[in-house]
């Protein structure tokens, strides 16, 4: 429990720090980046680091290759969906979440594993 | 097109906006930790990519251009749904270096020091996305 408390606290820092980088920066497509910024995997992978050692974390790290894979090609079809149809962006961005979770995970299963 | 920093963005943010999103990341980090006690670092690995504060980024968005629009007296729901698009496409460059993150880590963390590697990785995140958007920008 103490160790779930402390991935919440370090994960919730480091996502404030770029979601407040990424506000400060312009023009807005450069902001952008920092939607994409490893934050989750640089609180996990430093904890992960600590508790389970290396080699543990770089496993994790092979597996991040298919959910950045897929990452991207949510945020691309988020963008056109967004610039095309015009839908709210909670809408587009929740609604177009299964498309990270089959991608991510059928890379993970063809080419990962 | 030059970069810059705009603090009125951050003026604009409420305390509330960075709370829901120290929530999210929070959470998703905490899931990944139980998510590789149960099924292992492979599974727990993808969530490391996992869009945690994306949707909540590009809403807000969203909800900022809006309202900066009906304080002139126009209706801004179109103008902040293209902001958000346009943030999307900014996130998909930084998944360039999202990959690159994580392809440094797998093949460096076992033979050098993590701090070293961890900090490198960051810095390559930063020098592909920030090279991704700059070729996307020029074409």
């Amino acid at each position: 429990m103490k160790e779930l408390i402390f991935r919440f606290l370090i994960g919730g820092t480091l996502v404030s720090v770029f979601a407040f980088i990424g506000d400060l920066v312009r023009p807005k497509s450069f902001a952008g980046l920092f939607g994409a910024a490893p934050s989750v995997a640089l609180a996990s992978l430093a904890l992960t680091i600590a508790t389970q050692g290396k080699a543990y974390a770089a496993v994790e790290a092979r597996s991040m290759i298919a959910g950045a894979v897929a990452f991207f090609l949510y945020a691309s079809i988020v963008s056109k969906v967004m610039m095309l149809y015009k839908p709210p962006a909670l809408a587009a961005t929740l609604g177009l979440m299964p498309v990270w979770f089959g991608a991510s995970y059928g890379l993970w299963l063809t080419l990962v594993r | 097109m030059r970069i810059g920093i705009d603090v009125s963005s951050v003026q604009r943010s409420r305390w509330g906006d960075y709370g829901l999103r120290f929530v999210f990341g929070g959470m998703v980090t905490a899931i990944t930790g139980i998510i590789a006690k149960t099924y292992g670092p492979g599974v727990a690995g993808i969530f490391l990519a996992f869009p945690a504060i994306f949707p909540a980024g590009a809403t807000l968005i969203e909800k900022h251009e809006k309202e900066k629009k009906g304080k002139a007296g126009l209706n801004g729901t179109k103008r902040g749904r293209a902001a958000a698009s346009v943030d999307a496409a900014g996130a998909a460059m930084g998944t360039l270096g999202l990959i690159a993150f994580a392809a440094l880590v797998w093949q460096l963390l076992p033979r050098h020091s993590a701090l070293t590697v961890l900090s490198g990785a960051g810095t390559a995140w930063l020098a592909i996305s920030m090279l991704a958007w700059w070729i996307r920008k020029s074409l």
